[in-house]
């Protein structure tokens, strides 16, 4: 047998991102026994990044504002794909969460009455945003890793789980490797909670960090849970676009919600240009009434800069196209002729600190040049509103691997708050269910030596093909025929590709050994990564329509067919099979709320 | 657009190494980070280098630029002159695990020292009141991104290993200040800091607030307050006798 460690656990949380830490946080308060398991060190998962702030209907400046509004924007804002249920617990229960982070040491910043403040997003009605200037991330990761650092949860720190352990009665632990050592480490545990994030690295333009290779969302479709919605990939509109080495790294929304605009080359303002439908009874129609709203919400509508982020990205897309772009292929967003510089500053220090020592742009005095980027996956693994758990009993899933919350496109500031509400309610079922269900029958140890096998064979010596570059020919061709824009034929030449990569991930050689070895850890990724690429195709293939962050150059129209189905995705002997059912109908009161005008 | 340039990169592991030359190219606006993923993607498979957001937000890639300790991925490239080899080291006051990764788990250790935020009772209506002026301080500490590179500077620390066990060191000060000016905090840790994180062995020579990026003022906004804290504490000679007393009942 090969050589590896044993752990027991009642509860197994694979990621430390706020989703993961809120799950470990709660397991853990509730009484279970809890690991949590992540590819870096605590503290440094993508939720670090996230700027603009943690969407929650407090009405600190809007006293207007309650949860009927915010799930009514959700449910508009993704098209009305997402789960209701979900979006309607998301909506109640964020304002507790973040006054729960308050009470564990966040330091939001403050209205004048010294309450918690809250900044203007797109999407959103009303000032929602709780923040810390552009860092809100950083302030809500660090308060949950110093929350869970005294309550005895077991920390495995650049762990990566590449197998769960299942048994008849459903999820019985988990299997990976020490990434610093290269040792195998299996996990026994009647709980898994999924908070691995997205899956930003399928493409070459992303915000997000080596990490999102859609780990999670591989690893449940493996033990037979159901994916959902993963045609709906985010391309966020606002990423960095020049220098080449800074592409895609994200310039936050709270650019737009404390008053930049969108500029092309014209110097126009683009984007009263493209208010759809939908929005067009909430949106600003001139300058005037845009630039009016940003302190006088009753008499004045929104300005379309912070229309949802499926919107701004395909219009930046399209003024590109039009030859209206900025010289290195973005547009301009543009703060420092708006507003002055010691706000801009005191507003946005990290995105003027980001600027001025990657780009050599001072965003006080000129504007910055911005484009699409990828950023978020909305689809991930079927959970049940109430307790996340999949559709495989005893596994979890919470945060950005979930899939339903947002439906076909997330507003921005939905996320810290999903991360937080469905951790801790995932981090609780998992501790019942747990308690419920007892030790999991033991692992056979073929099944263990088999899942260590299968981990070394990139060391094989006789393949020839380097794991970097499959990453790289795999993140031109989703970007290429898989991007912003589809079509049929495009998705069809994926798909053909995608199989050559696979051909070629089963030659992977990395060389070296297994001590801290990245070449490896990469070989081991990529499987998640074709993955989670497939299944972006297919879904994407299947749903004949455009609607939210999916754009089909040949089916360019919303259908409303289509906006009662939902695209789901299991594996079946091996294979990625794709079907539809329809979505579960909303109640008539939560209908009401979502059909009034704005 | 692209120029040639030479790396010189420590590989190894805790029981030894080298410094190994690349040779590879360079285009406009890169930082070191991205010189690094090249020679790993085409040359190096395995180099060991930690990595996250690249955008100096996560304190990851820390390590020693031509002896200069620095985040890889602001460090940019145009900062170097084309002919001159740059030398890449892990960071010198932890242990090398591989490459350019070392084992910083001793801060995560330390950490579970301090004691955790313990507020005091909300408003009646279950939240809390807190003037922006108030906070600042401490917001500014809570900017920490824990790349640990204040650590690696310390004399205290980089220049005697025995220190490791009796001295925190300045991120450890900078989240004990956090706590302590925190407006809502309610927990004493003063002795703490004096008996157990070594707060006195600090000799304020500021080498943490130089190498910080970003731009947290530790020596001056978190450390020195502190310092007159435990004094006030310790040596005012009217606690000090209150102290004695209570000890003896």
């Amino acid at each position: 047998m090969a050589d590896f460690e044993t752990h027991q656990y009642d509860v197994v949380v694979v990621g430390a991102g706020g989703a993961g830490l809120r799950a470990a946080i709660e397991a853990s308060a509730e009484g279970a026994r809890t690991a949590l398991v992540c590819k870096s060190l605590l503290g440094k998962a993508h939720t670090v990044m996230a700027e603009g702030g943690i969407a929650a209907a407090m009405g600190n400046v809007y006293p207007e504002d309650n949860w009927k509004v915010h799930f009514r924007d959700t449910m508009r804002g993704g098209k009305m794909m997402n789960d209701w249920r979900m979006a309607q617990i998301h909506a109640q229960e964020a304002p507790e969460r973040v006054h729960e982070l308050e009470r564990w040491g966040a330091l939001f910043d403050r209205t004048d009455d010294g309450r918690i403040l809250q900044r203007d997003f797109g999407g959103h009605r009303y000032a929602r945003l709780a923040h810390v200037g552009d860092r809100t991330g950083l302030e809500m990761i660090r308060t949950l890793q110093n929350n869970a650092v005294h309550r005895g949860i077991d920390v495995f720190m650049e762990c990566t789980i590449t197998r769960l352990l299942t048994s008849e009665a459903g999820i019985s632990g988990a299997f990976g490797y020490w990434r610093e050592s290269g040792r195998f480490v299996a996990f026994s545990a009647p709980a898994v909670v999924l908070a691995t994030g997205g899956i930003g690295k399928a493409f070459k333009v992303t915000s997000n960090s080596w990490e999102y290779t859609g780990d999670g969302h591989f690893l449940a479709l493996t033990v037979g849970a159901d994916l959902i919605d993963m045609e709906f990939v985010q391309f966020h509109p606002t990423g960095m676009v020049w220098p080449p080495s800074v592409r895609g790294i994200l310039v936050t929304e709270g650019v737009r919600g404390d008053g930049g605009v969108l500029r092309n080359s014209l110097g126009d303002r683009f984007m009263f240009e493209y208010i759809p439908e939908m929005f067009r009874t909430e949106t600003a129609e001139t300058e005037e009434e845009a630039d009016r709203w940003y302190t006088d919400k009753k008499n004045a509508r929104r300005t379309p800069d912070l229309l949802p982020r499926d919107e701004v990205a395909r219009a930046i897309n399209s003024e590109v196209k039009a030859g209206r772009g900025s010289p290195h292929g973005g547009v301009f967003l543009d703060i420092s002729s708006r507003r002055d510089a010691d706000y801009i500053r005191r507003r946005l220090p990290s995105m003027y600190h980001q600027f001025k020592e990657l780009a050599d742009i001072d965003i006080t005095t000129a504007p910055m040049e911005v484009g699409p980027t990828c950023h978020y996956m909305m689809g991930g693994v079927r959970v049940d509103p109430e307790t996340q758990q999949s559709t495989v009993p005893g596994l979890f899933a919470a945060g950005e691997v979930a899939g339903g919350m947002h439906g076909a496109n997330r507003l921005g500031g939905n996320s810290l708050s999903d991360l937080v509400v469905f951790g801790m309610l995932a981090g609780r079922h998992a501790a019942e269910h747990s308690t419920a269900s007892g030790s999991p029958a033991p692992v056979p140890e073929e099944v263990l030596d088999g899942h260590a096998e299968e981990a070394l064979a990139p060391f094989n010596e006789h393949g020839e093909e380097n794991p970097y570059s499959i990453q790289n020919d795999l993140q031109e061709c989703m970007s290429s025929l898989v991007g912003i824009i589809r079509t049929e034929s495009e998705m069809l030449e994926a798909l053909d590709r995608l199989k050559v990569f696979k051909e070629r991930l089963a030659r992977v050689h990395v060389e070296g050994h297994r001590q801290y070895n990245p070449g490896w850890h990469l070989a081991l990724d990529l499987r998640s990564l074709l993955t989670v690429s497939e299944c972006i195709a297919r879904a994407a293939l299947e749903r004949q329509e455009s609607r939210g962050a999916q754009t089909r150059d040949d089916f360019p129209t919303t259908d409303d067919q289509w906006g009662k189905r939902r695209v789901v995705i299991r594996q079946q002997d091996g294979e990625v099979v794709v079907s539809q059912e329809p979505l579960s109908e909303m109640p008539e009161e939560l209908r009401q709320l979502v059909e009034e005008e704005g | 657009m692209s120029e040639a340039v030479t790396l010189r990169i420590w590989r190894g592991d805790a029981e030894g190494g080298e410094f190994r030359e690349y040779q590879t190219s360079t285009s406009e606006g890169e930082v070191i980070l991205d010189v690094i993923h090249r020679i790993q993607a085409e040359q190096a498979n395995d180099l060991a280098v930690r990595w996250n957001c690249k955008a100096g937000k996560c304190g990851s890639c820390s390590a020693e630029v031509d002896g200069k300790p620095c985040l890889l991925c602001m460090t940019r490239m145009d900062l170097f002159e084309t002919d001159e080899t740059i030398t890449v080291a892990p960071l010198k006051a932890f242990p090398v695990s591989r490459d350019l990764v070392t084992d910083v788990s001793l801060n995560y250790e330390l950490a579970k020292k301090v004691p955790p935020f313990n507020p005091v009772p909300p408003e009646p209506d279950g939240t809390y009141r807190m003037q922006q002026i108030d906070i600042e301080r401490v917001q500014e500490f809570h900017k920490c991104i824990e790349c640990f590179l204040c650590q690696n500077v310390c004399h205290v620390i980089r220049d005697h290993d025995d220190n490791k066990k009796h001295f925190a060191g300045p991120r450890l000060f900078i989240r004990v200040a956090s706590l302590d000016m925190h407006p809502l905090d309610a927990t004493d840790r003063k002795d703490l800091l004096a008996d157990e994180l070594g707060l006195g062995m600090c000799n304020i020579t500021k080498c943490c607030t130089e190498v910080c990026p970003e731009n947290i003022r530790i020596t001056d906004n978190a450390i020195i307050p502190l310092k007159e804290r435990v004094v006030s504490r310790r040596y005012d000679p009217v606690v000090w006798l209150g102290r004695k007393l209570r000890s003896r009942t």
